[in-house]
């Protein structure tokens, strides 16, 4: 990389120093301060003075010098060693009012300095730096702390993730700092687009995971893409984009991942209308785990009106078409929105909503950007017609409280999309290729899994996690699987009783040639492959113990029982947690 | 010309001649080494160093290490002095007056190098 071997070595480039910084500003302090320390000794040397006894005696640099410094200080021990004559005590005065006069002007300037703008930036910088530089594992750097920023930066602290924040403002800065978050989060207020931002974030160093682009301007977003792609190419990048134009310049150079927060949720809501079961199974398992498990839905069939047609309600529209059902619009301007047929009105008023037909439509669609024209338009509607199936978009989490009342059946906030779906992209890719999947298959298929996955929770959402067959993550199982003797099956024996399976159930088994949706038991397992598996967590843990304990395999692959007392010992201990949970 | 660079030449070339000043002489001999002219070479010194600050060039660096070599010798033969004078009582032997001189003779050459590193940066700038 030629952009490395041009910067100077310590990877901070031009950060200026605040210690270069601080010693320049003070250059004029330091030389008023020596000075007058300088004159007033001097003066005390030369000025003839006389002992105790009446001799003539002059005032050594030894005394001299420690005079002045009590004095310069305020602290005033007297006149020592011999009380002084006028003489000496003329320069005396003269010698306070210089030093402490220089020392007020020194300590004034460090308390400027400290107040000024551009020393604090330099000082939050170099702070900032060296928290980057500190971190010695895998981190995300997240451009942009606003809603979706600050959800996503939570949800990877709660699962033990690094991450650094870069915002424009520093508003959001300050929130990032006084966030309740586990680990030290890094958090500076500069533009992320540029790309000396993204430098300093420490795009560039070897333990950078990934980029995130959520700010709120798509172009920053695209900015921060390239910028990535070209220091680092590693690195993949996640990034927020609005528009179709951006999303296609982006992937244009490779954006690893570009989430529209509309066309994301007008897919959702067309997969709910569609296959509601594949909907549910998505609800399922890309909640927090340990939540409630969110209730079926049962979206009608027939006619929707959709108030608002913009980015939203466009997304929602086609998929609402793609599923057969038929889309009545109401637009403030239905020319802008290239839909002149539509009806003229912003939907919160109950003659618009009736020209429309709500009526005698099954379900309606909030999409407006107001959140107040939503809550509005959906409480009108349910006056003319209380049977609608509501679908609201919430565009700020403060509003939350307002949208819990009117109970919609689903909601789409655009915050939450993208950072539960950046969440799933960074910390389980395997989930995001099984619903990329599972898109394409049936009803039935839906159904029969999302009958598997409420056998083995307990109304409560499963985990999900990636079982790798490597030496770090399953060392037992790697023998046998190396020895082509390996089976789905046999990651989900019970290690306290083989005739028992684990409450798991393998969603997806991935290699470097081929994927396999829902493998089945019998499928071999070969070194290197990943396995998504989803169960509640104390399966999650007994599955961990037995890859990784040789007995424990050789039991649940071949039956035998290794070495009587130190299997009793090493079964005890496995079947210890289940005796607890149970 | 510039003033600021006639001040930044004035006093790095005054630390060197007023630190000259008190080191020339017999090395025991206490009556050849001024006081005063130590004191006025330790003030010249820091003020040296600190028009030093802050110059983050390489030339600069080097400087400054030069300029803090010489303040931290000749506050120890300083340090001497006193305790020569005052603390112990004994006064300026011959041995300590040696040990004082010699900590200025090293700052000396600290000074020296300044004053060269200032004339290299001189040159290089006519060029």
């Amino acid at each position: 990389m030629t952009i490395a071997a041009t910067r100077p070595a310590g990877g901070a480039g031009d950060v200026p120093s605040v210690v270069f910084l601080f010693l320049r500003r003070m250059r004029a302090p330091l030389i008023v301060l020596i000075a007058s320390y300088a004159i007033a000794v001097l003066g005390l040397t030369l000025i003839p003075g006389m002992d105790a006894d009446g001799n003539p005696w002059r005032m050594s640099f030894f005394h001299a010098f420690y005079f002045i410094s009590y004095t310069a200080t305020t602290i005033g021990f007297g006149e020592i060693p011999y009380p002084f004559n006028d003489a000496q005590r003329l320069w005396v005065t003269v010698s306070i009012y210089l030093t402490v006069i220089a020392w007020f002007y020194a300590i004034g300037r460090i308390f400027a300095l400290f107040q000024d703008p551009a020393f604090q930036r330099v000082l939050a910088t170099a702070t900032f730096s060296r928290r980057v530089r500190a971190i010695a594992e895998p981190f995300y750097i997240v451009c942009g702390y606003g809603e979706t920023g600050s959800l996503l930066v939570q949800a990877l602290d709660h699962d033990g993730v690094r991450t650094v924040v870069l915002d424009i403002d520093a508003e959001r800065i300050h929130e990032a700092d006084l966030a309740d978050l586990q680990s030290s989060v890094p958090a500076l207020a500069v533009d992320a687009s540029l790309p000396h931002s993204l430098v300093l974030a420490g795009v560039r160093r070897g333990h950078c995971a990934g980029v995130v682009a959520v700010t709120n301007s798509d172009a920053a977003n695209l900015a921060i893409a390239i910028a990535t792609k070209v220091l680092n190419a590693r690195v993949p990048v996640v990034a927020r984009s609005e528009s179709r134009e951006i999303a296609a310049n982006m992937a244009s150079f490779g954006t690893d991942f570009i989430i529209d927060p509309f066309e994301r949720f007008g897919a959702y809501l067309g997969v709910a209308l569609s296959s509601p079961s594949l909907y549910l199974l998505r609800e399922w398992l890309t909640a927090v785990p340990g939540t409630a498990l969110a209730e079926p839905i049962d979206p009608p069939k027939g006619d929707w009106v959709l108030a608002g047609f913009g980015r939203f309600g466009r997304a929602v529209g086609e998929n609402i078409a793609k599923a057969g059902d038929r889309v009545l619009v109401i637009e403030t301007d239905p020319e802008g929105a290239g839909l002149p047929q539509a009806v003229r009105g912003s939907g919160a008023e109950a003659h618009t909503l009736e020209a429309a037909g709500v009526r005698s439509a099954v379900g309606i669609v909030a999409g407006t950007p107001s959140d107040v024209n939503n809550l509005s338009v959906v409480m009108t509607a349910r006056e003319l017609n209380p049977d609608l199936f509501v679908v609201m978009r919430k565009n700020r989490i403060a509003n939350g409280i307002l949208f819990d009342r009117l109970r919609p059946d689903i909601v789409m906030q655009p915050s939450r999309i993208i950072a539960r779906t950046a969440f799933g992209i960074l910390t389980a890719p395997l989930l995001h290729r099984f619903f990329a999947l599972a898109r394409d298959r049936d009803q039935t298929w839906a159904n029969e899994l999302v009958a598997r996955v409420a056998a083995i929770t307990h109304e409560a959402v499963p985990d999900t996690w990636t079982l790798h067959v490597d030496r770090h993550s399953a060392s037992a199982a790697l023998e046998w699987a190396a020895a082509e003797a390996l089976r789905v099956e046999h990651l989900h024996i019970d290690p306290a009783d083989r005739t028992n399976r684990l409450p798991v159930i393998p969603l997806l088994l991935a290699r470097s040639t081929e994927e396999l949706l829902l493998p089945a038991d019998s499928t071999p397992v070969r070194p290197g492959d990943r396995i998504l598996f989803c169960g509640p967590r104390e399966a999650t843990r007994r599955q961990i113990y037995s890859v990784n304990n040789p007995n424990v395999m050789q039991y649940i692959v071949t039956g035998e029982v290794p070495s009587s007392a130190v299997w009793r010992w090493f079964a005890r201990r496995g079947t210890k947690p289940a005796a607890r949970a149970g | 010309m510039n003033l600021e660079k006639v001040i930044f030449g004035f006093f790095i070339i005054l630390a060197m001649t007023l630190n000259f000043g008190f080191f020339i002489g017999d090395l025991t001999d206490p009556q050849q080494h001024d006081v005063t002219e130590l004191f006025a070479a330790i003030v010249v010194n820091l003020i040296a160093s600190v028009l030093k600050f802050g110059d983050r060039t390489q030339v600069g660096a080097i400087h400054l290490a030069a300029s803090l070599v010489a303040d931290l010798q000749l506050i120890a033969a300083a340090i001497l002095w006193a305790i020569a004078v005052h603390g112990a009582g004994a006064g300026l032997t011959a041995a300590t007056t040696a040990s004082i001189v010699s900590l200025a003779g090293g700052a000396f050459l600290a000074n020296v190098v300044s004053v060269i590193l200032l004339i290299i940066e001189t040159a290089m700038l006519r060029r």
